[in-house]
This record gives structure tokens, sequence and C-alpha cells, in this order.
């Protein structure tokens, strides 16, 4: 194609140029966005693709997959064959796990907002050069891996573990109390790794916030309690929601807590199918697993946006 | 609160219902108003109020020793330099701040333990503060629903302030969709919903542009006078504190220098400090004469002879400084009093810098003449005349 022909309207040339223009530009953009799209592609979306192709196959005997279509893994989400004649039975064991993690995380999501919102609170009416220390302090708990923090509580309440070791010392009690493989064990593991993830985005939605807009409804006669329902609470929203679902979407999937602090007696839905892929061997069964979850995190995720906004333009109408 | 802003409850059942609708209260706090005038209670009064911020040698002291009285019905400033403590008086009133010695009344009652929303004082914040999640109606109804007002009052409250400035029909929007002098008009809406006793006001003109700021200045006091609502106006603006106050406190360094009218303020400035912050003022070092009638005879290093306003200090033979008014002063042609040094054209008037036989400066306000044109050039030699009482001696 020749680059300008003298035959063509000025305006077309104009037009001509901007095009090239434009297209210089996006092909620099994607230039730039290409190494992570290349990763994501690779490792992100290829994996999910290969999933998705597993979870329709059979399984193969010491793992790995038969190549032959099956919906065997969904089935068996729900029902259990009968070993003798073949037909299903309703066997809510894998549903149960779900459940409970679901529980588990939605329990760990509103505990970490009770806890994290005050301190978020404090740390955002703190003078300015105070703030990052605290932002800094939030964040020290990232410095060592997730198993080790994890190890780490198991060494304080395990039976012969600090907790009880001081108690009994000071003869409060005379048997350990049982701590460790519980699910009280469970929540508070999932608590301690997930709280920061709740501080950090409702201290940044707090710390934009105009504290005049707080004295000004101390002005117009609204009590503390109220200050914080009317005022307070709304103006952070982008940042409870953030927190929510930074504490939600990860904990429903922990893997690492449950195991070594559930003692493997308090499953959750990432240890299942974990177990899938280790010991059952059963590649589609935990793949459909995995999409499930997935996509029911997904379906979530877009019903309570989908709500939250609309909500947000029917105030704006 | 206190009685009056509860309103009065019938207890016998239907007859309760029927008085209820009957709004009794504008009736009782107009007669309220009324008995606290005859009564001479002032709507806000501090005494002997000093606030620290901070501790020991760090310690700002944002105010020192301040008591005052602002009387009910008033629109009283509270004029100074940033810095100077008006807007921590102001707070100490809303109940932000609590001080650290001294106390605070309203209505002649001590509110020290009262938080904010116990108080029927409200706030127009310089940065208007309105609520940025909430439409203009919400933001107006907000007080008097937080005070527990039955909706279709509030409903009916919320059009009548929205008439009030002048915004009827734009209750639906956001704040964020407001022009300023707009966001302005809701925070003075969302104040007065309440019927206050007491209405703050911490600059809020500072943010607007000149027309505007003028505009808003006789709506304020318009405002005022239709609502009877006491205003306690915080303000740097001289002008604002002259045209719109009924009494002016211009403060210093956490001090009241001097609590008057606007004229008073204007014409009798008692230290330099006043003298200097509100209007232009020439100032003259002089030496006492002696007594003339009911002046002071006092002669300025340049060869000017004043007859000032007599004070404390005011033995002859004493050193003085003497405050002038350039608009005050008139120059003749043919003196040998002054050269003109420089003219400064400001639209109504010129402003003539005088040199004086000792070097001194002075400046002169005159009007122009019809056409604009000035009454002197530069390098004219002119004579000085200050009438009787023109200067005025100050105390320090």
């Amino acid at each position: 194609m020749s680059v300008s022909t003298p035959s063509l309207a000025p305006s077309e040339r104009v037009a001509r140029a901007q095009a090239l223009m434009r297209r210089r530009w996006l092909r620099s953009r994607y230039g730039l966005a290409a190494p992570a799209l290349v990763i994501i592609g690779l490792f992100g979306v290829l994996p999910l693709v290969i999933m998705v192709i597993y979870s329709f196959l059979e399984a193969g005997e010491y793992g790995g997959v038969v190549w032959n279509f099956s919906t065997e893994a969904y089935v068996s989400f729900l029902f259990q064959r009968d070993i003798f004649d073949g037909h299903l039975i309703f066997s809510p064991d894998y549903l149960i796990i779900f459940l409970r993690s679901i529980l588990f995380a939605a329990a760990t999501t509103v505990i970490c907002l009770a806890l994290g919102f005050p301190t978020a609170y404090f740390m955002a009416t703190r003078p300015a050069h105070q703030r990052t220390l605290w932002v800094f302090l939030i964040t020290i708990p990232f410095w060592s891996n997730l198993l080790v923090r994890t190890l780490a509580v198991m060494l304080i309440i395990r039976d012969e573990g600090l907790i009880n070791d001081v108690l009994m010392a000071l003869g409060l009690i005379r048997a350990p109390i049982v701590m460790l493989y519980t699910d009280g064990a469970v929540l508070l593991g999932l608590l301690y790794s997930f709280l920061p993830f709740m501080v950090l985005p409702l201290y940044a939605s707090l710390e934009k916030m105009d504290f005049r807009l707080v004295e000004a409804g101390f002005d117009l006669y609204a009590t503390r309690g109220k200050v914080l329902r009317r005022i307070i609470i709304p103006l952070a929203r982008p940042g409870i929601v953030a927190g929510c679902l930074l504490v939600f979407i990860p904990a429903i999937g922990a893997y690492v807590t449950p195991l070594v602090l559930g003692g493997g007696k308090h499953l959750m839905i990432g240890d299942l199918i974990a177990l899938q892929f280790a010991s059952s061997r059963n590649w589609p069964l935990g793949s459909a697993q995995a999409l499930i979850l997935m996509t029911g995190v997904l379906v979530a995720l877009l019903f309570y946006v989908r709500s939250t906004t609309g909500k947000a333009q029917a105030l704006h109408g | 609160m206190h009685g009056i802003d509860a309103p009065f409850k019938c207890p016998w059942g239907a007859w309760r219902e029927a008085f209820n609708l009957l709004d009794c209260r504008p009736v009782w706090e107009a007669y309220y108003r009324e008995i606290a005038i005859l009564a001479d209670i002032a709507a806000v009064e501090a005494r002997g109020v000093t606030k620290i911020f901070g501790q020991g040698q760090d310690g700002v002291r944002a105010l020192d020793e301040v008591s005052i009285a602002i009387q009910q019905n008033e629109f009283f400033t509270l004029l100074g330099p940033s810095g100077c403590g008006k807007t921590t008086l102001l707070r100490l009133i809303a109940g932000f701040e609590q001080p650290t010695a001294g106390e605070i009344l309203l209505k002649g009652k001590p509110v020290e333990h009262l938080p904010p929303y116990q108080r029927a004082v409200n706030t127009v914040f310089q940065s208007y503060a309105l609520f940025p999640h909430m439409t203009v109606a919400q933001n107006i109804a907000f007080g008097l629903e937080m005070r527990g007002s039955p909706k279709e009052k509030v409903q009916g409250v919320v059009e009548e302030m929205l008439a009030l400035v002048k915004m009827t029909g734009l209750g639906g929007r956001r704040p964020a969709q407001l022009s300023g002098g707009q966001q302005q008009r809701v925070a003075l809406a969302r104040a007065l919903a309440n019927h206050p006793d007491v209405l703050l006001l911490d600059e809020p003109l500072s943010a607007l542009d000149l027309k505007l700021r003028q505009e808003m200045r006789s709506e304020l006091k318009n405002l005022q006078r239709r609502t009877g609502i006491t205003f306690v106006f915080v303000t740097h603006d001289q002008e604002e504190a002259l045209t719109m106050s009924d009494r002016i406190a211009v403060m210093s360094k956490g001090k009241i220098q001097q609590l008057g009218s606007p004229i008073e303020i204007y014409e009798q400035p008692v230290n330099r400090f006043v003298a200097d912050f509100i209007g232009d003022t020439n100032f003259v070092e002089a030496s006492v004469d002696g007594s003339a009638g009911e002046f002071v005879h006092c002669r300025a290093a340049g060869g000017l002879d004043f007859l000032a306003n007599p004070t404390a200090n005011a033995a002859p033979g004493a050193k003085v400084t003497l405050a002038i008014r350039p608009e005050k002063i008139g120059l003749r042609s043919g003196g040998e009093a002054g050269t003109v040094a420089q003219t400064v054209y400001v639209g109504t008037d010129t402003n003539y810098e005088l040199s004086l036989a000792d070097g001194s400066r002075l400046v002169v306000r005159l009007q122009n003449a019809v056409d604009g044109r000035a009454q002197f050039a530069v390098g004219d030699k002119v004579g000085i005349e200050v009438p009787a009482g023109a200067a005025r001696m100050l105390v320090d």
C-alpha cells in the first residue's frame, strides 16, 4: 500500500494519519503488556483450559486421565454409585465440606471485619507521620512464609504448647485444653492469616475520608453510633467491599491452614481438591471440584457487584 | 438539650394527638427568645476561656483568657488574621474542643459536659463538609432525622429550607454536582433546618469568588434578620466584618483586642493592631503639646499639628502614636507641607503618597473628579489639612 497518494483529499489524508497513529499507539501498549499477558496466558488460562478438559474425562487408575468423555466427576460430586447395580445414591459428603468451607470463610470475613475496622479507624486517625509506621507494622506478617506462621500458631496452641504450659504452670488448669485440630483452631488460623488483607483496604478508604464530615455529623445531633452508621461506614464502603472480597475468596480456598491446624479431620475445599490429585488419584474429580468452587465464587461475586452498583445508580437517579 | 427544644407534649390521649398537630415549637421558641432578650441572657458567653494545644513547653496558647458575651439575635463577628484563635473559639462553642480553663455558657448554662450533638448550636463549615454520599435533601434532613422528627415534618422543612436558600428543585442532586455557591447554600440550609439558638459560621464565604461573596453577604445578613437566630461569624476579611456585623470582636494572638460596633472598630481603634488590621492607616509618631479644648494638641516630626482624641497617656511631652485614616486628610494646592511622591488609582479614589519635610511618608485618599482624573500629580507641592479629632491617639 502506498503511504500517500496525491489523489486523496486532505481530510482523508488526515484521517489516515490518525488511524496510523492510533495503530502505532495500540501496538506500543500491547507491546508493553505482552510479557505479562504471555505469562497469564501460559500459566493462568492454559491450566484452566486443561482443568476444564480433565473434568470431563475418566480417571486413570494410578492418577492421570483416560481420554474418554465422561460426566462422572460432576455426578460423583453429589451422588455415590452403588457398587453392585450402579444406580445413583445422593451423597452430600462433598457438599457438606463445601458448605463448611463457605461457613468458615464467611465467619472469617465477618470477624476480620469486626476486628479490622476499629484497627483501620485507629490507624487512619493517627497523625500523618505515624500512619506509615502502623501500615508497616500491619504488613510485618508478610515477611515470613504462611506455612511457617501457621506452624507457629500450632506451637502456641497445641497440648504442650505455650498457652497450655503457662496455664498449667500457674496451676489454673490440670489437664491441657485441647485447642489444636479443632474448628476453633482452623478459624483462628484463618483469622490470623487474613486480617491484614482486611485492615489494609479498610485503612486505604478511611484514610481518604474527610474527618470534618464526622464533626459535621456530631454538629447535626448525630450520636457516635449514628455517625458511624450514617457517615463513616457508607463512606468506607469501597474499602469494606474490597476487604471482604480479599478475605472471603482466598479463605474459601485455604489449604495450608486447615491442613495444619485442622489436622485433616476438618477438611476445607482446598484440602479436598488437593486430596483428589494426591492420594485419591482422581484428577477429573479434583478438576470438577475446583471448577465448581470457582464458578460458585464468580456467580456470587457477579450477583454482589450487580446488586451494589444497582443501588448506587438508584441513589444517583 | 434544654427545655425549649423538646416540643411540649400533652399527656392525655387524643388531646395529645390534637395538641401535637399544632406545631407549637416556633411559638415557644419565639416566646423564650423574647424572655431571654428581656432577661438579658447572653446567647453565648465565654468566661476566661483559655485553650492550649499540646503539652508543656511546646503548648500553643490559642486562646488566652477570652471573655465575651454574645447577645440573642446578634450578628456577631470574630475578626482576625489566621492563627489568632477565632476558629478555636468557634470550635469551643460548637463543642469540638474543650477549653483548658474557663467556661462556655449557652443561654446562661455551662455546656462543658455536653458533646456537640447535645448543643442547640449548628455550624456552617469552611469546607462546607456536605455528606458526599447523600443528596442535597438528605443532607438538609440529616439534623432533623437525628433528632427524631416525623418524616412528613422533615419533608416540609427541607422544602422550606430549599426555598429559603433559593435551591428549590435541586433537592435530588449530589453535593458533587453543585457549584461552590450552591454547596455553600446547602451547608447554610442544613444548619438552619434545625432552628439552632446559635449559628456558627467558619469563614463560609472564603471559597467563593468576589461577586458571589458580595451577593452572599447581603443574603446572609437578610437570613439572620428573618430567622432571628444568633449568628457567630468568623472571618479574616475586614470588609465582610464591617458590612454584616452588629458587633465585631477583633482578635489577635489569642486575645480580643477590641470589641464594638463596626463604626467603633473603624473610627476608634484602641491599639495599633486594630488600626492596622482594619482599613488603611497612617501611623504618625508625635509628642503631646498640651490640651486644646476637648482634644489634645500633638506635634509630629514632619512639622504637622494634630488635634487628636485624648486617651489616658496624654501628659504633655509624652511620645505617642497617632493613627489617621487616609480618607480623613484633606489636601490643598499651594501649600508647602509635602510633595506628592506617588499616586495610585483605585477606581473611585486615588491614593496620594506624600513625602513630608522630614522624609516621612503620609498616605492621603481623595475621591476622583467626575471624569476620573486625579486632583494632584506627582511632584505637586501640597498643603495638608487634618480635621480636629481625625487623628486617634493609640494606647500602644
